[in-house]
């Protein structure tokens, strides 16, 4: 599966408070309705937590959500 | 949805049928479009409208007797429009257009015999279609009152250029038309302008298809003076030769072919009786377009014209229902109508306003049943209600109890849980008032179930009306007082057996209780969706009201006519920028301030701007102004039910229950008003940001943002993953901005 690049999902100041480390564009696996999506995503690179920022989770990821919804 | 039901429900919507000029000229001249060009002063267009589908129009326009005018709508709001002078207007002020184009020779010849105005039009007509046609004839024209000069000369020479040799001055013995019927693969004859003898020959022609006695002879009737009618025969007999030399049936599917009944409904109630233009001689540019204008352009949109959702998808049931139909059939791909599906109120006004009972309610509501048994509902669509709802129905709302010291009841008082919820206190009120004046009072806090049922979950809402029903024969089978139109609605649905009073007939037998105020300023009474069927429901609120001294104004569509506030059938859940759109329709319903007996109407329209009251606000007065009370957000809303049952027991029955603190449920945090607004847009309660933050908490895991310092957590409690930023501060945790979505992250993220 390709990854699947969002402009939105810019790093944006943001670093783990809880590792102390800057976060990284990673690939990241989504999922919704038995769909999967490889997204790259910033991520911390020693924990995995993932940045979901607000514009692409009501923009472009909801957008995807409602097409799954709809299919 | 079966075919045979969707193909039901298409006839059963009249917006398609034709207008009543179209169906009643024998021709079916598009009058209605023709009006609107010329009502533009667009000449030109339309006469291209009358050239397409009249024969020889220049002549035909000039003579038509306009049947329309007998049957016009406009006819009884000032008089018919004058389509056949304004068609002639238009025959002399348009510039003329070239003759159709003739379709491919079909290798077929037909002999036209007369060359009156049937005659020409038939040959028109037979050309058109690409026979090669013969004109035979003593004179062209014969029999035509006067035209002006050149018109019939260029109608003989657009009828050369479509292909028809006219041979003029022939004598036409009853030989000629037996030899023709060797030379020629058909024959129609004009009888008006043709020897006596052949008429007698031919006999009475059949009035369906013209035939005569002789086969593949074709003959207009005797005797008719009607132009219109005349070229109607024309082309009834090219009609009947195209079959007969296609070996069809010369009968089946006619039925439409001459004038006939329509079933398009237009509503006159709201139109202004205008006469037509006065003058004698012929129309100037202005008069005619005025004329044109009379044109009530007919179209039915009853349904469309009241409801807000019809208006949104900008077309009307009978596109809907194909919509809805083929969103079904699909297998592979996307539904395209998920949303107009559940954006329907299910109010019923279309059903009301309809001529033929068209319900839309029906149809999405079905719809949704059956996309709920085949898992294709989108889950997106209704799950915070049906949260919601399961939230009112759960232990720390529920409550069925006789009245305190009492160990039966005559009633059982059902407030419903969309007035706990907005006004826990008029409940508390209410439910003193009617002990005090009623005596064996019980009390029953549940949901009624109506929201599963509007989310086409039919096994959730019949799961709920048992409980409910169980918890009601646990109380010894009391007559239940509703006080939710919806609830009295769905109760009555759900519990036929039972007798349900409203909480407005019980006040308006046993009278206001104490302390009930006026207003002095008049105020719109508005009827709840609920309502429409019930007028003694509309008769009893009206009665308190009255009492009250309310003077009462009524707002537009009200009464069985009653709009939705756009919180029925969920639609504010589905979809709502539509809903509000909704509420801000009915709120613009009057002026004055709203005073309704619907709580989620209150709170809609409040959500509008527009001033709204409950009648509980005037008879158990509790604060100066309630018609500037907001509309309690969704996590105020859950609290107030969780907090009027802890008040109730702990009043009235002397209980001091609270229930089991959540852990959650101890962090305290504040939000700008930013977030309170998208908390209610995105239907993120106060304690999904409660667990994010005691997750964040515990686990430790969040970000922070360099520049703000603030920090970022997430977390995904059932299905949906939230997020929230925040700042912690030394007076506590500040809330700057939430989210959320569907989607998981696979992985560790909690």
């Amino acid at each position: 599966m390709s990854v699947i690049k969002v402009p939105e999902a810019d790093i944006a100041g943001w670093t783990c408070a809880t590792c102390g480390t800057e976060l990284v564009l990673a690939p990241v696996e989504l999922e919704y309705l038995d769909s999967l999506f490889n997204v790259e995503l910033p991520r911390c690179p020693s924990c995995g937590f993932v940045y979901i920022p607000e514009g692409l989770a009501l923009g472009k990821m909801h957008q995807v959500e409602q097409l799954l919804e709809d299919k | 949805m079966e075919q045979a039901e969707l193909r039901q429900w298409e006839q059963q919507c009249v917006q398609e049928e034709v207008p009543w000029c179209l169906a009643a000229c024998p021709l079916h001249v598009d009058a209605k479009a023709f009006c609107a060009l010329m009502a533009q002063q667009r000449w030109d267009k339309a006469w291209m409208v009358l050239a397409k589908t009249l024969p020889v129009p220049g002549i035909l326009a000039r003579l038509c007797d306009a049947p329309c005018q007998e049957v016009c709508v406009r006819k009884d709001v000032g008089g018919a429009i004058e389509m056949g002078r304004l068609e002639r207007f238009c025959a002399e002020n348009a510039k003329p257009v070239a003759p159709p184009r003739r379709l491919p020779s079909r290798g077929k010849s037909i002999a036209v015999f007369g060359g009156g105005l049937t005659g020409l039009c038939g040959a028109w007509e037979l050309a058109r279609r690409g026979f090669d046609v013969t004109l035979s004839c003593s004179v062209v024209g014969e029999g035509l009152p006067a035209l002006p000069d050149g018109v019939l000369d260029a109608e003989v020479a657009s009828l050369e250029k479509l292909g028809v040799v006219i041979r003029r001055s022939e004598s036409l013995p009853l030989e000629r038309l037996q030899d023709c019927l060797v030379d020629s693969d058909a024959a129609f004859i004009d009888s008006a302008s043709v020897p006596e003898d052949w008429t007698v020959f031919l006999g009475e022609p059949d009035a369906m298809t013209l035939g005569t006695t002789q086969l593949g002879v074709f003959s207009s009737p005797a005797g008719e003076s009607s132009a219109i009618m005349q070229a109607a025969a024309g082309r009834r007999a090219a009609n009947s030769v195209e079959r007969f030399t296609q070996g069809v049936s010369m009968v089946s599917g006619r039925d439409h072919e001459g004038p006939y009944a329509t079933r398009l409904f237009t509503n006159l109630a709201s139109v202004d009786v205008v006469e037509p233009i006065k003058t004698s001689g012929p129309y100037s540019e202005d008069t005619a377009r005025d004329e044109a204008k009379r044109c009530l352009q007919c179209e039915c949109m009853e349904c469309v014209k009241g409801c807000e959702y019809l208006r949104h998808f900008n077309y009307y049931p009978k596109v809907y229902v194909r919509q809805v139909y083929n969103n079904e059939s699909i297998v592979m791909g996307t539904r395209q109508a998920n949303t107009l599906i559940n954006s329907c109120m299910l109010c019923g006004l279309c059903e009301t306003v309809c001529p033929e009972d068209f319900s839309m309610a029906d149809v999405c509501l079905q719809a949704r049943q059956t996309m709920v048994e085949t898992g294709k509902m989108p889950q997106s669509a209704h799950e915070f209600a049906l949260r919601d709802m399961a939230f009112a129905d759960g232990d720390r709302c529920t409550l069925a109890r006789h009245a305190p010291g009492e160990s039966s009841s005559e009633y059982v008082f059902f407030p419903g849980c969309q007035l706990t919820a907005s006004d826990p206190e008029g409940v508390m009120a209410a439910y003193g008032d009617l002990r005090d004046r009623l005596g064996a009072v019980g009390l029953m806090l549940h949901c009624c179930s109506a929201p599963a049922a509007w989310a086409g979950r039919q096994a959730l809402a019949e799961a709920s009306m048992a409980t409910l029903k169980q918890q009601w024969e646990d109380l010894g089978c009391p007559r239940i007082i509703a006080a939710c139109p919806t609830c009295l609605k769905t109760l009555r649905q759900g519990l036929p057996d039972v007798e349900i009073l409203s909480h407005w007939s019980i006040l308006r037998a046993v009278g206001l209780p104490s302390g009930a105020m006026s207003v002095p300023c008049p105020l719109a009474v508005n009827d709840p969706c609920a309502a429409r069927y019930d007028p003694l429901l509309r008769e009893d609120v009206r009665a308190v009201l009255d009492r009250m001294r309310v003077e009462m104004v009524e707002p537009a569509y009200n009464g069985e006519l009653a709009q939705c506030c756009g919180y029925g059938g969920l639609v504010s859940e589905a979809n709502p920028d539509l809903g509000l759109a909704v509420a801000d329709v009915r709120a613009k319903g009057a002026d004055e301030d709203f005073v309704t007996y619907c709580i989620m109407c209150r709170d809609m329209i409040a959500k509008t701007g527009k001033r709204a009251m409950h009648v509980y606000d005037l008879l158990y007065p509790r604060q100066d102004d309630p018609a500037a009370r907001p509309s309690p957000g969704y996590s105020a809303r859950r609290e107030n039910r969780v907090r009027l049952k802890e008040q109730l027991l702990r009043d009235v029955w002397g209980q001091d229950e609270t229930h089991t603190v959540e852990p959650y449920e101890s962090i305290e945090f504040d939000v700008t008003d930013a977030v309170a607004r998208s908390m209610e847009d995105r239907r993120i309660l106060k304690s999904d940001i409660q667990k994010v933050l005691l997750q964040a908490r515990e686990s430790g895991t969040r970000l922070v943002n360099r520049e703000t310092g603030y920090f970022l957590a997430s977390f995904r409690p059932v299905v949906m993953t939230y997020w929230v930023e925040y700042e912690e501060r030394a007076a506590g945790l500040l809330v700057h901005r939430v989210w959320c979505h569907r989607m998981k992250i696979q992985g560790a993220q909690p």
